[in-house]
């Protein structure tokens, strides 16, 4: 049984966590000088690297332009070095169009467009390193970015994977975790007012489990939260101590 | 190349600048920018190698797989080269922008690298017409300020150096079929020799003098660039001019004659960082981060 392998008899999980323990989190922002906005985020072996370019004027097609506020666009690409088997192209395959939707999906929700008519705001993610929970660590790259850029949002967005193995639920899965055929959901939530911006499970589950397993996946969310904000308040110190303040 | 708009002005400036030995940034004609190469930075490649050349980042990954050797060559493996440029580096790579360039890009670096001098090809054979290995050379350019040849080239040899190939033995099943077998051991591997890789070196002509390592604004005041690819002993292996303008005979003569002369000590220098350590740099101190690997 799959169950077996993810999670032990001791409740330890493959890479030896606990069920609800999450993968250390690493993350840096103004990574690049030429972007409005960048950030770098290692979340255990996945990394990724978000860019964000806005707010300026709508490029590719002017229909697209919005009176009243501004268009996100997002791209979600991978390397072709991140899986473990060469990708033999980076982007414009279905699975990172998808993505691409969900990220603009997310970020539509939480940043404050309506301050910016007519204007476009360009979100690109690029995974270096794909070990499980892509989408999670795009979305708190993204976040951060977004910060860095100097875009205001109504929250912090974060974004984390639960699992359900043996009526447990873990938290932030791994990529033999995710693939190992089990339950995984993908969150993503504004922490302060607990609202979802994006949620999505391919898998079966019993609804009795629905419940927690999205309490778990909030809980993981709102840790991973705290990670981001440590990370942006120490940059600001930095930043402001390079600046003489 | 990504563009950026300069004036008339601006243009006039830089061009002065350039004709009494002083640019913009105060380097002289043939200066580099401060290069930092950092090797090993992406644990599921075989070898990994990240460059910052000024603004310009690129970072390459070569994963090492098993295919059939070229018809031609049933003694030689070889090296397949993808060039991706990213939308990080500028909007204008977004969806297929970035196409054109990235084509570009991989078929300059075939013919540089793609020639027996370069890399010992017959090391990368397992059983000749059957079994060899393929190095695919993955390029991602993360930032974009000009000279993206010479920084691909030489995140290309340290990747190369950085390379491990864990070694074969081969074997004979029931059928008398040879069968792989991958070692366990992950110190058990090769690693190749990348002392005649080649490094390249752009050449922009700025009015009536060359630059060496041009900017984007630079680049904008330039009509022509000459690539040259140069190994560490000073054979040349290739040879183009790009852009739209046109080049005078003496002016390519005068430009591969410098081209003697820094390559040494910049293909050494290149030598220099190369050694099996986690983290490199060739001047400034690097400012320490939470991910140390990546700065």
């Amino acid at each position: 049984m799959a169950g077996l392998e993810l999670l032990s008899d001791q409740g330890y999980r493959l890479d030896g966590r606990k069920a609800t323990e999450l993968r250390k989190v690493q993350a840096r922002m103004g990574v690049f000088a030429q972007a409005d906005g960048s950030a770098y985020i290692e979340q255990g072996n996945t990394k990724a690297l978000a860019v964000v370019y806005g707010p300026h004027e709508v490029r590719m097609s002017r229909s697209k332009t919005l009176h009243d506020r501004a268009v996100i666009n997002c791209q979600y690409s991978m390397a072709t070095f991140s899986t473990a088997e060469r990708k033999r192209r980076p982007h414009g395959d279905r699975k990172s169009t998808e993505m691409s939707l969900h990220l603009k999906q997310t970020f539509e929700a939480a940043v404050l467009t309506n301050l910016y008519p007519r204007s476009q705001i360009d979100i690109y993610v690029k995974i270096l390193q794909s070990d499980g929970g892509n989408y999670s660590a795009c979305v708190n790259a993204a976040t951060l970015a977004v910060i860095d850029a100097g875009i205001p949002m109504r929250d912090y967005v974060c974004a984390c994977t639960a699992g359900f193995v043996d009526e447990t639920p873990l938290a932030d899965l791994c990529h033999a975790e995710e693939s190992g055929g089990g339950t995984s959901l993908a969150l993503a939530l504004l922490p302060r007012g607990g609202h979802i911006a994006l949620l999505q499970m391919d898998a079966r589950l019993h609804q009795d489990h629905l419940e927690t397993l999205m309490e778990a996946a909030m809980t993981a969310c709102k840790g991973v939260s705290k990670v981001l904000d440590q990370v942006v308040r120490q940059h600001l110190q930095e930043v402001s101590a390079l600046t003489g303040e | 190349m990504a563009t950026v708009q300069v004036s008339e002005a601006e243009k006039v400036y830089i061009l002065h600048g350039v004709r009494d030995d002083l640019r913009v940034d105060g380097r002289g004609c043939e200066d580099y920018r401060h290069m930092e190469i950092e090797t090993d930075v992406v644990s599921n490649t075989d070898g990994s190698a990240k460059v910052s050349l000024g603004h310009t980042d690129v970072l390459v990954g070569v994963k090492a797989e098993i295919g059939k050797p070229r018809p031609m060559v049933p003694h030689e493996g070889y090296l397949e080269f993808f060039v991706d440029c990213s939308a990080n580096a500028t909007p204008e790579f977004e969806g297929r922008g970035g196409d054109e360039l990235g084509v570009e890009l991989s078929n300059t670096l075939y013919k540089v690298f793609n020639n027996r001098s370069s890399i010992d090809l017959k090391s990368l054979c397992i059983s000749p017409g059957e079994h060899c290995w393929v190095l695919y050379v993955d390029v991602l350019l993360l930032q974009c300020d000009g000279n993206l040849f010479d920084a691909i080239s030489v995140a290309i040899k340290a990747a190369l150096f950085n390379t491990k190939i864990p070694k074969v033995h081969l074997s004979e099943n029931e059928e008398g079929g040879k069968e792989i077998e991958l070692s366990d051991d992950p110190y058990d591997c090769m690693r190749l020799n990348v002392e005649n890789v080649p490094c390249i070196v752009t050449l922009c002509k700025v009015g009536y003098r060359h630059v060496v390592d041009a900017t984007l604004q630079e680049k904008a005041c330039s009509v022509a660039s000459l690539i040259i690819s140069v190994t560490h002993k000073g054979t040349i292996t290739c040879v183009r001019k790009v852009g739209g303008g046109s080049l005078d005979p003496e002016s390519i003569f005068e430009m591969t004659e410098v081209r003697q002369d820094p390559p040494p000590p910049y293909s050494s220098s290149c030598h220099l960082p190369f050694r099996p350590s986690q983290h490199i740099s060739t001047g400034f101190p690097v400012r320490r981060s939470n991910c140390n690997r990546f700065v």
